[in-house]
């Protein structure tokens, strides 16, 4: 096995989402094969990050401004909000250029079992957010696996009251794929979620 | 459908086995505890992704190794097929067919078909309703695979709602209340998938069950089988969905004190009723043996009816355990199959009429010789 400096950096890889003990063992000889200047940029740019970013006090996504860039941005309609998990499903959902409202980033489901209730997700602010009246309309995009659609559930029961369009993200069929290669719970949902054409 | 080639490595007490088979019936013969039923464990296995003898991979695992290889080619008319799978326990399991790797672990359900008989079926009748709910649910995953992500589902469901239920016992709000409910609409209808999964398993058995119980035994007995749940009376899945959530509702303040679930498939069963009163108290021992094999026979023909031949008919240690009568029924009642594997301690215990290949199971110096 390693010590010292080789065992710190191999351990510290590990603790990363996604990084087995290989992974991390391989990442950590191609630090060490690597060029130092090469390096001290990866250095920099994870310092950087970690100082620089924060998290938007509307919308809460990670963002280097507050509010961030969509949240002040004044063509953006602010009386359509689409809440979501986490930060990086708002990256997706702007990739498609569909969506001009804000965003609302919860920080997670809601899971029982990893100790995880409304208290801890950002759902306090968005009944902030909703107080005034001004937002028409409520997109919940939370995954759809069991906790997300648990959580859309919470949300939507939560927000029956209020008077506002509460809607959720349609599922069904991937576009470009063949049918015959859907599993049947999509294919089920897509039958379910069935649109009329005529 | 045959097992042509069983390869093992690090499975159980093989540190790696590679064994040729013919069509036809096999006989394994050999003292205990040297392997055999490690080997027919590997086909089943391959077949219902779950070993019959115990319930998670851990154990199946050689001890010291990080992971098990069971490779399994089976023939079937001119075609023949490779199932490879890799048990890692506690991560995901690595799973290839004819080399290619396979994303969705159902995928590969239905390619390996086996039907298994063994001592421990006796626990069918006498044992617990999870013993036949096991049972239950591999007949279901064979004839659709889906209900292994439906089955995997439920259990997670199940976790969150117990989760949710004890967090409101522990701090009675009413945020705590609504997270209840939001869990009990997902809850719900995962349940009520899996118990119509379940229920229509048990249809199909109870209609075949009774001719196998006559093939078996001597006796001529009335054989019932249903499916036992909480929730009542229910004719499709949408009724036995809103039926559950409205057992929910009134069995809250129950569920509350004892800080479970009461109210699934977890907690159903199978009833097994012998000319009225229930097997599981009223049986005699013979006819629990006669009753078990009869149940083992009904898989095996619904299991017969779902592909384009016949599955894999595995006899694990069954005909010591049985007397003249019963033993010479059950090998006429098994005449279908392209392939009987069968293990025993015992040559003489191997009917004659079987006129079986017989194969020697030995273990020198802890590596265990076929031949």
């Amino acid at each position: 096995m390693y010590d010292g400096a080789m065992a710190e950096l191999i351990e510290q890889l590990g603790r990363l989402p996604g990084i087995g003990p290989k992974s991390a063992q391989r990442i950590a000889f191609h630090i060490l094969d690597a060029d130092p200047d090469d390096v001290a940029r990866l250095v920099d740019a994870v310092r950087e990050a970690k100082a620089r970013i924060t998290f938007c006090s509307v919308c809460g996504r990670a963002t280097e401004t507050d509010p961030c860039r969509i949240c002040g941005d004044p063509r953006r309609d602010q009386t359509i909000i689409c809440v979501v998990e986490e930060s990086r499903d708002v990256i997706a959902i702007e990739r498609t250029r569909e969506f001009r409202g804000v965003y609302h980033v919860l920080g997670g489901a809601i899971s029982p079992i990893d100790g995880i209730g409304p208290n801890d997700l950002r759902i306090a602010e968005l009944m902030r957010r909703l107080a005034d009246n001004t937002v028409g309309e409520v997109i919940i995009a939370t995954d759809p696996n069991l906790e997300g659609e648990a959580t859309a559930t919470y949300l939507s029961r939560m927000l029956a009251d209020l008077g506002v369009t509460v809607s959720r993200l349609a599922s069904g069929l991937p576009v470009g794929g063949d049918l015959e290669f859907a599993d049947e719970v999509t294919l089920g949902r897509a039958f379910a979620g069935r649109r009329s054409v005529t | 459908m045959w097992v042509s080639r069983l390869e093992l490595r690090d499975f159980r007490s093989y540190e790696s086995c590679e064994l040729d088979l013919s069509a036809g019936p096999v006989v394994l013969v050999g003292p205990n505890g040297r392997g055999k039923t490690n080997l027919v464990e590997g086909i089943i296995y391959s077949s219902a992704l779950d070993s019959h003898r115990v319930h998670g991979d851990a154990p199946l695992v050689r001890t010291g190794a990080d992971h098990a290889v069971i490779r399994t080619t089976v023939a079937t008319g001119e075609r023949s097929t490779t199932v490879e799978i890799q048990l890692n326990p506690g991560r995901a399991n690595r799973i290839q067919v004819n080399g290619q790797a396979v994303g969705r672990t159902r995928d590969v359900v239905g390619i390996v078909r086996s039907c298994v008989f063994a001592p421990e079926h006796l626990r069918l009748v006498k044992g617990e309703p999870a013993d036949r709910r096991r049972f239950l649910d591999s007949v279901m995953v064979q004839v659709a695979p889906r209900y292994l992500g439906v089955r995997s589902d439920f259990e997670r469901a199940l976790k969150q709602r117990n989760a949710a239920l004890r967090s409101l016992v522990a701090a009675p709000t009413r945020e705590a209340e609504a997270v209840l409910a939001a869990w009990d609409e997902r809850y719900a209808p995962i349940a009520a998938e899996l118990a119509w999964g379940r229920y229509n398993a048990v249809q199909q058995l109870s209609d075949v069950v009774v001719d196998a119980y006559r093939r078996i035994s001597p006796q001529d007995d009335e054989v019932t089988i249903s499916y036992e749940s909480a929730v009542p009376a229910w004719h499709s899945r949408e009724e036995l969905a809103s039926a559950l959530s409205e057992a929910l509702r009134e069995r809250h303040r129950d569920e509350i004190r004892r800080g479970g679930t009461l109210i699934g498939p977890h907690r159903d069963d199978i009833g097994i009723n012998l000319n009225g009163p229930p097997a599981r108290t009223h049986a005699s021992h013979g006819e629990a043996w006669s009753l078990a094999l009869a149940l083992q026979l009904a898989s095996f023909d619904v299991l017969n009816r779902i592909g384009d031949d016949p599955p894999v008919l595995i006899l694990d240690d069954v005909f010591a355990e049985l007397d003249e009568v019963r033993r010479e029924r059950l090998l006429d009642a098994v005449t279908g199959a392209e392939q009987i594997l069968v293990t025993a301690a015992v040559a003489a215990d191997v009917p004659a009429q079987l006129h079986a290949r017989s194969l020697q199971v030995t273990r020198v110096d802890g590596v265990t010789h076929i031949e």
